[in-house]
C-alpha cells in the first residue's frame, strides 16, 4: 500500500518572490508586465493607504471614526492583487479589505461611513462591482463561487475576486467555496491573506497543513503561495490567476504571507499578549513599502517629491472624505425601517408610524 | 466576599469549576492565551493548563461538533462563541444535534454542554455581534436560555449550567460586563435555572424583564415611583424555560404588566411570556398587557443604536399607558 507522503506536496508550494526585501529582482521569470505608469501608480496606492491607515488610527481613537480594522503591512497583498483587476471583475471584501475597494471605485466617504456603521456607507454605487465588506468569516467565499458561476452563465470574461484571513481557511465556508468553484469550474479568484494570526491564533493551530496554498490540491484548484510583501509578486501571482480563470482554466487559491503590524482592530484587541516584538521587527524588515521604493528609485521612478505629493494628496482627500461623512443626514430608525424590504409588511408598516411620530417629537 | 463586575464573577464561575470538576474543559476562538476578546477566561489556561482551556480553529460549526464529541468521553464543555451573532455558522451543532442528542439517543445520553456567548446592543459593535437571538433558541426544544443580569446571578447561573446534564445556552450581556459590581461570594453556589427573581417590589404594575434592561426597567420603576406609581420588577434570568409562577403570582396582585425586552418584537420571548400570561392570568388583569421591545428591523448599524433601543423613556410611557388604561 502506498500512501502520499504529506512533505511531497509541501514541496510543490514553494514561496513565489520577485522582489527580494532589498529591492532587486530575484526571479527574472515573474517580473509581472507593468509599465512605468503603472509601477508608481501601485506604489502611490500603497503610500496613500499607509497614511489613510495612520489617520484611519488616529481618527478611530479621536472617537471620530468607529470600526477599524488596521492595515499597515499588507498593502502589497492588498492593493498589488486589487491592481491585476479589470473594472468589471467583482470584488468580495472582509471588513479589513476596505482600501482595495476604494481603488475598486468605492468613495472614499462611504466608507468612513461604514466604519461609523451608517447605512449609506453600505450603499456601493452600481458601476463598482463590489459586495459590502464582510464580517462573518468565510462567507465571502461561497458567495464569490456564486457570483462566479453567474459571470460564466452570462458568458462574461471577468472575475470574481474575494479576500480573506488565514483564520478564515478554517471555517467550513472556505472549503465550500473553493470546493464549488472548482465543482463549476468558475472564474474566481480566492486571496488567503495570511498575516499568520487570526486576532489572537497563531496560523499554526489553525492547521497541521504547512501551507494554506495546498488546501487548493483537495478542491482539484490551482493554488500558489507568494511573498505578500512583494508587491510584483503579489501583482504576477493575481494576474495569472484572473487570466486563467478568464480563460475557462478554472479557479485559484492563493495564498499571501504578510504581517498586520497594528491591533486586529481598534476595540481593544492588545497585540502584546500574543505576539513578540522579535516577531514584529522580523516582519517590519520586510516592508513592501520599502522595498518597492527601493526597486521604483532604482529605475527613476520614484523621488521624495513624489512620496510627499502622495502623502498630502492622502491627507487632503481623507480630511475632504470625513467633512463629507459629518455632514450626511445622521441616520434614524425610520431610515432603518424602509430599507428592510422592498414593500413594508404590515408591523413594520405600523412601526414606521410609530417612529415617524417619535422622531418627529 | 469579593466585589466584582459580571466579566469577573463569570471567570470565578469558570474557575471555581475547573477546579471543582476534572471534567470542565474550555474552548473557543481566542480564550487561551488572549484570554477570551472580553477577557473573560483571562488567566485561566495559565492556570489550569491548556488541556483544559484552549483555542479552537476559527470555526463555529467545530467548536460545537467538538462539544458534542467531548461529551462522549465523560467531559462537561463549556464553548464558547465569540460573538453571539456568529452561533448561525454553529447552528446544525447546537440546535440540531446538541439539543437533540438526550432525545435521540431515547433518553440515555444528554448533553452537558455549556454555550456561552457575548451579545446585546449599546456598544457599538459592527454587525452581527449584538443581536438579541435568544428567541431563536428558546424556541428550540432540548436547550435551557439563561441571561443574567447581574453579578452576583451570573456566577450561580454559570455554576448551575455547568452542572446541568442538558445544554444551556448562557447569554452575556455586553453592555453588563463592566458596568457596575456586585457582592459576588466566594466557591461554589448556585442559582436555579429557570426561576425568576423579583428584583423590585411593587404594587401597581409588574413589568417582567431580562438581561441588560433589568436595569432600564429599574429606572423606569424608579421615575414612576416619582409620579406615584408603584412598578414590581421581575427579573426573569432564564428566558426557557421561562418561570410562569412568578409572573402570575405578581399579576394577581398588580393587575397589570408590562414586558420588556431589547430583541425585536416579531416572535420573541415577550410575546411567549404575553400568551402565558393570556392562558393563565387573563382574568386577573384590568388592562392589556404591554410590550416594549425594539422595532421589526435588522440589529442597526452602530450610528443608530441609541435611538433603536429601548429606553427607560419607553418603559415610562408604555406603563403608564398600561395603567391608565
Ligand atoms: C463567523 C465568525 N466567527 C468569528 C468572528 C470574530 N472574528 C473576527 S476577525 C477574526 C479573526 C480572523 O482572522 P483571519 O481570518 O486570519 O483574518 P485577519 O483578521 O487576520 O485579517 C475573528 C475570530 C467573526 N467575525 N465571524
Ligand atoms: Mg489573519
Amino acid at each position: 500500500m502506498s500512501t502520499i507522503n504529506y512533505s511531497d506536496v509541501e514541496k510543490q508550494f514553494e514561496t513565489l518572490q520577485v522582489l527580494n526585501t532589498d529591492g532587486e529582482i530575484v526571479n527574472k521569470d515573474a517580473v509581472p508586465d507593468l509599465s512605468d505608469e503603472q509601477l508608481t501608480e501601485l506604489m502611490r496606492r500603497m503610500v496613500y493607504t499607509r497614511i489613510w491607515d495612520q489617520r484611519a488610527i488616529s481618527l478611530n481613537r479621536q472617537g471620530r471614526l468607529g470600526f477599524y480594522a488596521p492595515v499597515a503591512g499588507q498593502e502589497a497583498s492588498m492593493l498589488a492583487s486589487q491592481f491585476a483587476l479589470e473594472k468589471e471583475d467583482w470584488l468580495l471584501p472582509s471588513y479589513r479589505d476596505i482600501p482595495q475597494l476604494v481603488f475598486h471605485g468605492l468613495p472614499l466617504t462611504k466608507a468612513f461611513l461604514y466604519s461609523r456603521g451608517h447605512f449609506v456607507g453600505g450603499q456601493i454605487p452600481d458601476d463598482v462591482h463590489a459586495l459590502m465588506p464582510q464580517i462573518i468569516i468565510a462567507a465571502q467565499c461561497t458567495q464569490a463561487a456564486g457570483v462566479a458561476l453567474g459571470l460564466k452563465k452570462r458568458g462574461k470574461k471577468n472575475i470574481a475576486l474575494t479576500y480573506f484571513g488565514d483564520g478564515a481557511t478554517s471555517q467550513g465556508d472556505f472549503y465550500e467555496g473553493i470546493n464549488y468553484a472548482g465543482a463549476y469550474n468558475v472564474p474566481a479568484v480566492f486571496i488567503s491573506q495570511n498575516n499568520h494570526f487570526a486576532i489572537s491564533v497563531p496560523v499554526e493551530k489553525q492547521t497541521k497543513a504547512k501551507t494554506l496554498a495546498q488546501k487548493a490540491i483537495a478542491a482539484g484548484i490551482n493554488g500558489i503561495q507568494v511573498d505578500g510583501m512583494d508587491p510584483l509578486a503579489v501583482y504576477a501571482a493575481t494576474k495569472t490567476a484572473r487570466e486563467n480563470a478568464v480563460a475557462g482554466e478554472g479557479p485559484t487559491l492563493i495564498e499571501t504571507l504578510t504581517y498586520r503590524y497594528g491591533p486586529h482592530t481598534m476595540a481593544g484587541d492588545d497585540p502584546t499578549r500574543y505576539r513578540t516584538e522579535e516577531l514584529d521587527n522580523e516582519w517590519e524588515l520586510k516592508d513592501p513599502l520599502i522595498r518597492f521604493r527601493k526597486y521604483l528609485e532604482g529605475k527613476n521612478l520614484w523621488s521624495k517629491d513624489e512620496e510627499e505629493k502622495t502623502v498630502e494628496q492622502a491627507k487632503e482627500d481623507i480630511k475632504a472624505a470625513i467633512k463629507e461623512a459629518d455632514q450626511t443626514p445622521k441616520q434614524k430608525v425610520t431610515d432603518l425601517i424602509n430599507i428592510m424590504n422592498e414593500q413594508l409588511p404590515n408591523n413594520l408598516r405600523e412601526q414606521l408610524e410609530e417612529y415617524r411620530e417619535k422622531e418627529s417629537k | 466576599m469579593a466585589q466584582m463586575t459580571m466579566a469577573q464573577a463569570i471567570t470565578d464561575a469558570l474557575r471555581t469549576q475547573l477546579k471543582n470538576d476534572d471534567n470542565v474543559v474550555i474552548f473557543g476562538e481566542d480564550v487561551g492565551q488572549n484570554g477570551g476578546v472580553y477577557r473573560v477566561t483571562e488567566g485561566l489556561q495559565a492556570e489550569f493548563g491548556e488541556e483544559r482551556v484552549f483555542d479552537t480553529p476559527l470555526a463555529e460549526s467545530g467548536i460545537g461538533g467538538l462539544a458534542l464529541g467531548l461529551t462522549l468521553n465523560g467531559f462537561r464543555p463549556v464553548m464558547e462563541i465569540q460573538f453571539f451573532g456568529f452561533v448561525f455558522e454553529a447552528m446544525d451543532a447546537v440546535v440540531s444535534q446538541i439539543a437533540r442528542l438526550r432525545y435521540r439517543s431515547g433518553g440515555k445520553h444528554g448533553a452537558p454542554v455549556v454555550v456561552r456567548s457575548p451579545f446585546g446592543g449599546g456598544v457599538k459593535t459592527p454587525e452581527l455581534h449584538a443581536d438579541s437571538l435568544e428567541g431563536l433558541f428558546a424556541q428550540s426544544p432540548g436547550l435551557k436560555v439563561v441571561i443574567p443580569s447581574n453579578p452576583y446571578d451570573a456566577k450561580g447561573l454559570l455554576i448551575s449550567a455547568i452542572k446541568d446534564n442538558d445544554p444551556v445556552i448562557f447569554l452575556e450581556h455586553m453592555k453588563l460586563y463592566f458596568s457596575f459590581r456586585d457582592e459576588v461570594p466566594e466557591g461554589e453556589y448556585t442559582v436555579e435555572i429557570g426561576k425568576a427573581n423579583i428584583v423590585r417590589e411593587g404594587t401597581d404594575v409588574t413589568i417582567i424583564t431580562y438581561g441588560a434592561m433589568v436595569q432600564t426597567s429599574l429606572k423606569a420603576a424608579d421615575k414612576l415611583a416619582e409620579e406615584g406609581i408603584n412598578a414590581e420588577v421581575i427579573d426573569l434570568r432564564t428566558v426557557s424555560p421561562i418561570d410562569v409562577d412568578t409572573i402570575v403570582e405578581s399579576i394577581k396582585k398588580t393587575n397589570r404588566a408590562v414586558v420588556v425586552q431589547e430583541a425585536q418584537k416579531q416572535a420573541g420571548i415577550a410575546a411567549t411570556v404575553v400568551a402565558e400570561i393570556n392562558d393563565r392570568a387573563i382574568l386577573d388583569l384590568e388592562a392589556p398587557v404591554g410590550r416594549v421591545t425594539a422595532p421589526d428591523t435588522v440589529f442597526p448599524y452602530a450610528a443608530a443604536e441609541e435611538v433603536w433601543l429601548p429606553n427607560d423613556k419607553d418603559i415610562v410611557e408604555k406603563v403608564k399607558e398600561i395603567v391608565n388604561f
